[in-house]
């Protein structure tokens, strides 16, 4: 095989890795055991078949493991809080600050609605192929989507709304 | 509303989102853009999910253009040879690796860095490695905004300076000339780390931008590393902290630069630090 196919793929590995973890270290750690793993069972690979979907099923299938080997995926919330907090103190209203907004609300997400809408968005990936990926029935590729969009617009109205312990709404 | 009743009955959900997504058969666009003319709360949900699509694409998109770690790429050079041998074709192994290794060099910014990545690759996991540049880019956020103490020893008093922290450092340290980059040392000061004290020298531009050199022992023991995973490293370039910076260990002793400055100036007056103190 040539290494360089793989190469070319790792920025938007890392990118969604980013965006699914939250976690910068955690991210490429992630990346990390996806290309070992794609190295070590490339003849699983059929030749002339997409790579870049082979390779998002490999890092889903870590990813997945990972996340029922750790079940508390809010151990991570805490350490952005703070990173927030301090692109906060130097940079307000900066762009940077809404994408941070963005991640926080994201990771707020169940992970299989967070998989979903972020290989559909980010990577542009057809649903068939999301379903492929996930391994998942297409209907619920079209559901998982669905509930994604509508609990993020949620979360974003409420992260950017001012915060009036007082007046939240309870249900 | 003397209007027609909108047609946006038919519409489905699925097919807004295939809308929003690009996915939608060429055959049904024209009905579901129809649907949304009249129906303006239809309309409104598909513009937030559109704008809310925007703003995830444009989440994390440095990381397309960032050059990849090096850690990333040692774990193929690491795979891939023998791989390559193994479905015989041997000769085209050692060139693969060899332009995997030229990869790797470029996206280091300096071949001459490029040597024992195999520690870098066990460092990216090292707690002890990302404490200490997450407390670099904390050190540099909490007193490079300082204006009237930004160090405890100015660089007035530089040999001072040098002979104290390197008594409380236990190490001979010396200060990086970065005057070829228009940076002069505004000054220095102790700090505690996880392992013991640590070391801040300041300089400043003529606009008056900073950068921090961050120096420390590292414990590869108390990181449960290997033991010589943090003898030596690659130069690396660490985005996660409050700001960038470029860190690299020599001899159990870790360097970070950091500034709130873009990658390649920071890499140059990294460049130029490294090359100094070594």
């Amino acid at each position: 095989m040539d290494a360089r196919l793989l190469v070319d793929h790792i920025p938007s590995l890392r990118r969604y890795a980013r965006a699914l973890t939250g976690n910068a270290w955690a991210a490429d750690d992630l990346v990390q055991d996806t290309l070992e793993r794609a190295c070590s069972k490339w003849r699983l690979w059929v030749v002339g078949s997409d790579l870049r979907a082979w390779l998002f099923t490999v890092m889903h299938n870590i990813f997945a493991s990972q996340v029922r080997r750790t079940p508390p995926p809010h151990a991570v919330v805490p350490l952005d809080d703070a990173t927030h907090e301090l692109h906060g103190g130097i940079d307000p209203g900066s762009d940077q600050g809404t994408g941070l907004d963005l991640q926080r609300c994201l990771l707020q997400l169940p992970e299989e609605q967070r998989a979903v809408l972020l290989l559909v968005t980010l990577e542009d990936m057809s649903y068939a192929e999301v379903a492929k990926v996930l391994g998942i029935p297409a209907g619920t590729v079209m559901s998982r989507l669905s509930r994604a969009r509508v609990r993020l617009q949620e979360l974003l109205d409420g992260a950017t709304a001012p915060h009036r312990p007082g007046l939240r709404r309870l249900k | 509303m003397n209007r027609p009743a909108p047609p946006s009955r038919d519409i489905t959900d699925d097919e807004l989102h295939a809308l929003v997504d690009g996915q939608l058969a060429p055959d049904r666009r024209s009905a579901v853009e129809e649907a949304l003319a009249h129906d303006p709360a239809m309309a409104a949900k598909v513009a937030a999910w559109h704008t809310q699509r925007d703003a995830l694409r444009r989440l994390h998109g440095e990381l397309l253009h960032d050059p990849v770690p090096a850690p990333l790429t040692s774990a193929l050079d690491r795979h891939l040879p023998r791989q390559a041998r193994r479905s015989s074709w041997m000769r085209w192994g050692g060139m693969a690796a060899g332009v995997l290794v030229a990869f790797a060099a470029g996206w280091l910014g300096n071949a001459q860095w490029s040597a024992s990545r195999s520690p870098a690759a066990v460092l990216a996991k090292a707690p002890a490695m990302r404490e200490f540049v997450h407390d670099a880019s904390i050190a540099h956020v909490v007193y490079a905004p300082e204006k009237r103490h930004p160090v405890e020893v100015a660089a007035s008093e530089q040999q001072h300076l040098v002979q104290w922290l390197s008594k409380r450092l236990d190490r001979p340290l010396k200060v990086p000339d970065l005057s070829t980059l228009g940076y002069t040392l505004v000054g220095g000061r102790l700090l505690p780390g996880e392992t013991g004290a640590r070391a801040q020298f300041m300089f400043e531009d003529a606009v008056g931008e900073r950068v921090t050199l961050y120096i420390g022992t590292l414990d590869a023991r108390a990181a449960g590393s290997p033991p010589d995973a943090l003898k030596e490293t690659a130069f690396r370039f660490a985005s996660e902290g409050p700001v960038p910076s470029f860190y690299w260990v020599d001899q159990g002793f870790g360097y970070a630069v950091a500034g709130k400055l873009p990658r390649d100036v920071l890499l140059k007056l990294a460049t130029l630090a490294y090359r100094d103190l070594s």
